[in-house]
């Protein structure tokens, strides 16, 4: 067995580890061997722990290491890159359980974590960390399920608003927080399960008022959320590896909730109200009243011609593209394009898919290289300059209302500025509205051409007229 | 030197060595600045990868739930670790595994 402070180094080295795999994602090209960095780091880790004297059921440990690992492993294999949000939160799910689990566990028998005091019970400050770490696991774990449920379609993403919601929210947190300082004080179980039973009540209670659209959001705080219950963790083992990767992970998720809201202008106590995205669809009906305008459409072979007589393109991909899954229909056209001496970009908006970077990957999958693709701080400044601007499933986020219309409910939102290219193709099926629930100016204006198709007949018809 | 001197300069020793939560708290709080800056600098494009690692990461808490199915007796403890094990391996292998499928799919132009 290594000695104490081998162990510690050796939590130094995987620690050092982990913030290089974060490092590595600051550019496709590093970003693989980060990865293998943080694999190498999570592997030490486990390790050392194994070898600790503490550590002796090992057959029952490599079955359990092996059942995981193997489930894990085909998931990864196996999930569809448009199911990534609903997988991610699954995962922050099990941290969660996990986590709780762990934090049962120390309670039941402080004595094998080595945190028991003269009578083998708790320590004050093992028990408020312990209360930190399981009300953290036990509100990600129900929180997140909900998350997947919404994200995976099997409940509703409509949000489910009641009178008096925040009332009940308050006053179960404010049950939850003194059954916790109960257990602080006396180290009891009953405040301790009764602190997790709400704990995990609440968890399902904070999630459900929040719409689908605004899932992106919630489940870059879950991974905030994860990250803070491994810190607890961390905290209640006096184990400094665990606090570090806590905090990283943490941090993380708090930055993206952070890129998310902005992205949509919004804040996060806005969105963790909830409701948002409910009255969507009466919004739209109510749009029915709005007067008719006249709008340009034109077939896939008008919109062919524009393209290929055109010096540069930029293409703006939305959800609706995955919906339709559209992506290597849409990759097939580039490459007659860029053939053609066209030069194409992509340009995404940070909410272009379900989650943050979403579209990136479900680009990357239809191999898209990834150097023609540009996020909107990027190609905002090059819009005037370009010829045609190919709107593909996005709506709300080149809407020009965010920029002009201080009456709309999406102003101040940042957009991609595709009404300043010469022309607009915006590949629809109808006029319907986006998730905001409005209508876009874009549509109806002079240089825009609207194709009314499935995003993928649209690309295909299209690619056929190149030729 | 008398007794008294000795007890007081062993209290004092002892005071002036902080609690082992105070350490933590230092690490922490570290750690924290050294993820923002980090995870400020990771390029938009890459931020799906950048949750499903995080996951993976998170898992880090298999260290606890290891210490938890260590004893070789088994009880309510052990078993409860045991199944912490398997959640967080879960998570560790799918969540590198599905990262390194993703980065697999970013490529330069040929």
């Amino acid at each position: 067995m290594l000695s104490a402070n081998m162990v510690e180094l050796a939590y130094l080295v995987a620690s050092v580890l982990i913030i290089f795999a974060l490092k590595g994602l600051a550019s496709p090209a590093s970003a693989r061997r980060g990865n293998a960095l943080g694999m190498m780091g999570m592997g030490i880790a486990a390790l050392v722990t194994l070898q600790l004297d503490a550590v002796q059921n090992y057959a029952w440990i490599v079955a359990a290491v092996g059942i995981g690992g193997l489930i894990g492993g085909v998931v990864a294999r196996k999930v569809p890159m448009t199911h990534m949000p609903q997988t991610v939160a699954f995962m922050h799910s099990l941290v969660g359980l996990a986590a709780v689990l762990i934090a049962v566990s120390a309670c039941y028998d402080p004595v094998a974590y080595g945190i028991a005091n003269a009578e083998g019970g708790l320590y004050l400050a093992s028990r408020i960390e312990l209360f930190l770490g399981t009300f953290i696991g036990a509100i990600t774990f129900t929180a997140s399920l909900i998350a997947f449920g919404k994200l995976q379609g099997l409940l509703s993403g409509r949000p489910l608003v009641f009178a008096g919601q925040h009332v009940v929210n308050l006053v179960l947190g404010v049950v939850m927080l003194a059954a916790g300082i109960m257990f602080c004080v006396s180290g009891a179980w009953l405040p301790f399960l009764i602190m997790l039973a709400v704990a995990l009540v609440l968890g399902v209670l904070l999630i459900v008022p929040i719409g689908g659209a605004d899932m992106p959001v919630i489940v870059s705080m879950l991974n905030s959320y994860s990250g803070w219950a491994a810190a607890g963790i961390g905290f209640t083992l006096g184990n400094n590896m665990m606090i570090v990767a806590g905090a990283l992970v943490g941090s993380s998720g708090a930055i993206l909730s952070y890129i998310m809201c902005k992205a949509m202008n919004r804040s996060l106590f806005n969105v963790l109200l909830g409701g948002f995205g409910g009255d969507a669809p009466a919004a739209s009906a109510a749009g029915g009243a709005i007067v008719e305008r006249p709008v340009k459409s034109g077939a896939a072979e008008d919109a062919a011609f524009l393209i290929s007589n055109a010096r540069s393109v930029v293409i703006i991909p939305g959800y609706g593209l995955a919906v339709a899954r559209a992506q290597h229909a849409l990759k097939e056209m580039v490459d007659v394009l860029v053939k053609q001496g066209v030069d194409v970009k992509f340009a995404i908006h940070p909410v272009a898919g379900r989650m943050p970077g979403h579209m990136n990957v479900l680009l990357a999958e239809a191999d898209v290289p990834y150097d023609i693709v540009f996020e909107m701080d990027e190609i905002n400044s090059e819009m005037a300059d370009t010829d045609v601007a190919l709107i593909i499933g996005a709506n709300d986020v080149v809407n020009p209302a965010a920029k002009t219309d201080p009456s709309s409910p999406i102003y101040g939102m940042p957009i991609i500025e595709a009404s300043k290219a010469r022309h607009v193709i915006v590949v629809k099926r109808s006029l319907a509205a986006g998730y905001a629930g409005l209508d876009n100016d874009l549509f109806y204006m002079d240089q825009t051409m609207m194709l009314f198709a499935d995003a993928k007949k649209a690309c295909e018809a299209i690619v056929q007229a190149l030729d | 030197m008398n007794v008294d001197v000795v007890q007081n300069a062993a209290q004092v020793a002892q005071s002036s060595t902080a609690d082992p939560v105070i350490f933590s708290i230092t690490v922490f709080v570290l750690a924290i600045i050294v993820g923002y800056h980090v995870v400020w600098n990771v390029t938009p494009a890459l931020h799906t990868p950048l949750m499903s690692v995080t996951n993976a990461i998170s898992s880090i808490i298999i260290v606890g739930a290891l210490l938890a199915a260590g004893p070789v007796e088994m009880n309510l403890a052990t078993v409860l670790g045991l199944i912490a094990v398997g959640l967080a391996s879960v998570n560790i292998f799918g969540g590198f595994m599905v990262t390194q499928r993703m980065l697999s799919m970013f490529k330069k132009r040929a």
